[in-house]
């Protein structure tokens, strides 16, 4: 009997055996799923070619003859620019907002969060009155009601409010004067550079010294000193190769100098104040997951308290906080695609709208657009993974 | 066991699927399912919009349920597809809508690049500038500077840039996808100068809180042959498109209206006859029944009456017939004869 059912199972066994089983079904799905994509790819091709659309990548640099909103560094010229062109000032005005927002988004996020657990009670409730309000409102309408906000409620060109001829402000957008370098303007940026290793080397040399001896250096202010100091003495020694440009009246509005629209306001504005929200709780939530023993202990200890936010319990805190962070950081970029309801010049907005309807290459040009956001956010994880590692409890 | 039978079931299912889609023809389809679906403009008055009711309406609206009257012999068995100027090729292109009557310009382009055919051009337009009357521009040439609002992905587009820099005139595009919101960013003084078919224009002035502050400059910049399209590759829907565009204008030139189309189908000309289904076999050629044209005309009106009850000079519009008139009193439209 046992010596049948084994010989039964020595013919049988491949199929019993669960590994071999296991990597069959794997094999057998990984088949099935790629014979799927590679009947779709054909699909689709065939069904373009029997309808007459054209497909490629050549439109990318066939002249594009429209105009787009705002483009800071790229030099955007209509009678020349090509698709290509678009997909690069696209490129460059979705990473524009997004760094940009990041950066206030966190400012918010942090301050709001830290008043949210004020002792005061005006403070804690304003903080989370702004929490919930915003935080429960989609993101669409809140832009597009800072963008109404912006058009409306913002003078027209005629009552321009005026801050001392520099700062102008209307519903054509905010007006800055744009600092332009003259000839000698090198020096500022190899002053700039020099700063930045200085204090690198500083802020090391600061913590071996406190290891070694345990004395305190102000090393923030010494950096601050550095990173604005030098490239202003350096400023002032090369004389000043650099001009203001002022925004002037013209028969229609106000030209020159550094244009921000009101399209890029409300964005900006919508998506810091939206993604500050959550930021906020997220950095709450961090801030009460440090055990309070950590704080009575530096009490009993003697430490000051804002020494001991900023030295206790944020450091601590912030293992908490990447994260959760860096999802949001994520969305934010995202969320920038939504600019096309108020006629942003984001990537969304002028490569996959305009450019899309005037060369009519859809899937080309959705599957780069798709492509891009999905290389930014990779590079977003990437570099916050990279940072929780570094901040990750080092243990001795 | 079970796994593996769910495994082949899904597959089978994700194939059959894929391979659903299949090419009949669309006048077949059409039929099938009882109703057109065409794609509009998402707000246009005059040419396509939603009434106080819910119901839509328009001159572009009215091609929509002409069409409908021909193939099915009741004009409102029609669903809209409401289309940005973005979304509305994609649309067609993809089988999502039958036929698209949303104001598209006739463009080689449009025609030879992306799979689809123009019909005709139900409305002869050109490009238009529009100010404020405070401004104290008289002319185009004037604009050296100007903000322009102006939609998204339309031939509206490209002219503006061809026409400013012919002229040497710099200027700032402030671009918005619908309508309505080039409206609100035009109203509350965003930009300078609101460009795009004269036609819509004039829908467009209709609908700002001080219609009489703003003026429509005397320049046309282009060409704006406005027409429907359906997609490239059938010949048969297209030619039922195309001769319900043809009856339209053919029915105006007979003389043949809403009202008098029932004593005209004991007239004397032969050519009324055959327009008719009193005589002859056009409809059945067509693939469409013989009462088809009177359809039209019954349900829908002749071209002039779809032209006046929509945009006509006793509309809000206030829009002349100007070229869209019969070429016998001096305008463009022409149809080949039924015969």
């Amino acid at each position: 009997m046992a010596v049948t059912s084994e010989s039964k199972a020595a013919t049988r066994s491949l199929w019993y055996d669960p590994k071999f089983r296991a990597i069959f079904y794997q094999i057998l799905l990984l088949v099935c799923v790629l014979g799927l994509a590679a009947y779709f790819v054909s699909n689709t091709v065939q069904n373009l070619q029997e309808r007459g659309i054209a497909s490629g990548f050549g439109f990318l640099t066939t002249p594009a003859g429209f105009d787009v909103g705002i483009s800071p560094f790229i030099k955007y010229d209509p009678t020349k620019a090509t698709h290509g062109t678009v997909l690069l000032v696209g490129i460059q005005n979705t990473l524009v907002v997004s760094i940009l927002g990041c950066i206030l988004a966190t400012i918010i996020g942090f301050v709001v969060g830290v008043m949210r657990l004020s002792n005061n009670w005006l403070v804690a409730k304003m903080a989370y009155c702004y929490i919930e309000a915003l935080r429960n409102i989609p993101l669409l309408l809140q832009l597009i009601f800072w963008w109404h906000v912006c058009i409306n409620i913002l003078p027209q060109v005629h009552d321009t409010y005026n801050f001392a001829d520099a700062v102008l402000l209307n519903n054509r957008g905010l007006f800055l004067p744009a600092p332009i370098p003259e000839e000698g303007f090198g020096v500022i940026w190899a002053a700039i550079v020099v700063a930045i290793v200085a204090t690198v080397f500083m802020v090391r040399w600061a913590h071996k010294r406190q290891d070694q001896t345990g004395q305190h250096f102000p090393s923030f202010w010494a950096a601050l000193g550095l990173l604005i100091g030098l490239p202003l003495i350096a400023l002032l020694l090369a004389g000043v190769p650099l001009h203001l440009e002022y925004a002037a009246k013209t028969r229609f509005s106000l030209s020159g100098g550094l244009i921000i629209p009101p399209e890029f306001l409300a964005l900006l504005l919508g998506l810091v104040l939206y993604t500050g929200t959550f930021i906020a709780e997220i950095v709450r939530s961090g801030i009460q997951a440090v055990s309070h023993g950590q704080t009575e202990a530096a009490r009993a200890l003697g430490v000051k308290p804002s020494v001991t936010m900023r030295l206790i319990i944020i450091p601590q805190a912030l293992r908490v906080i990447v994260p959760p962070l860096t999802s949001q950081y994520l969305n934010l970029t995202k969320n920038s695609s939504l600019s096309l309801a108020i006629g942003g010049s984001e990537i969304v907005a002028v490569f996959m709208g305009t450019s899309l309807n005037q060369a009519g290459q859809a899937l080309e040009i959705i599957a780069i657009t798709m492509l891009f956001y999905l290389t930014v956010s990779l590079a977003i994880s990437m570099f916050m993974n990279w940072y929780n590692n570094r901040i990750a409890l080092t243990e001795r | 066991m079970n796994f593996k039978s769910i495994l082949v079931a899904t597959a089978a299912a994700g194939f059959m699927t894929a391979a659903g889609v299949a090419n009949a023809g669309i006048l077949d389809d059409v039929k099938k399912k009882g109703f057109i679906q065409c794609g509009v403009n998402t707000g246009l008055a005059g040419f396509s919009a939603p009434n106080d009711k819910g119901k839509w309406e328009g001159f572009d609206v009215d091609f929509c349920r002409a069409m409908a009257a021909a193939v099915f012999g009741d004009a409102d068995k029609v669903k809209y597809t409401p289309l940005t100027s973005k979304e509305r090729f994609t649309a067609l292109q993809s089988g999502e809508i039958d036929v698209l009557a949303r104001n598209a310009t006739w463009t080689f382009t449009r025609d030879v690049k992306l799979g689809l055919e123009f019909i005709g051009s139900n409305y002869v337009d050109g490009q238009g500038f529009m100010v404020r009357k405070s401004l104290g521009v008289k002319s185009a040439k004037e604009l050296d500077g100007a903000a322009v609002c102006i939609q998204t992905g339309t031939t509206t587009e490209l002219n503006l840039a061809d026409y400013f820099r012919a002229n040497k005139m710099k200027f700032k595009s402030v671009v918005f996808e619908r309508a309505d919101e080039i409206r609100a960013g035009y109203d509350a003084g965003r930009c300078d100068v609101y460009t795009t078919d004269r036609s819509g224009l004039a829908a467009q002035r209709s609908l700002l809180s001080k219609p009489d502050e703003h003026m429509v400059l005397p320049e046309v910049v282009s060409k704006e042959p406005l027409g429907p399209l359906v997609r490239h590759g059938d010949s048969q829907w297209g030619d039922v498109a195309r001769w319900t565009l043809f009856a339209l204008i053919v029915s105006e030139e007979l003389g043949l209206t809403s009202a008098n189309v029932d004593q005209m189908k004991s007239s004397n000309n032969p050519e009324v006859l055959r327009f008719l289904g009193v005589e002859g076999k056009m409809g059945e050629q067509l693939g469409v029944g013989a009462q088809w044209a009177y359809n039209i005309v019954k349900q829908v009106g002749n071209y002039g009456e779809s032209y006046e009850r929509h945009v006509g000079i006793n509309t809000p519009l206030k829009l002349e017939r100007g070229l869209n008139q019969l070429w016998s009193k001096g305008g463009l439209l022409y149809a080949p004869p039924f015969r």
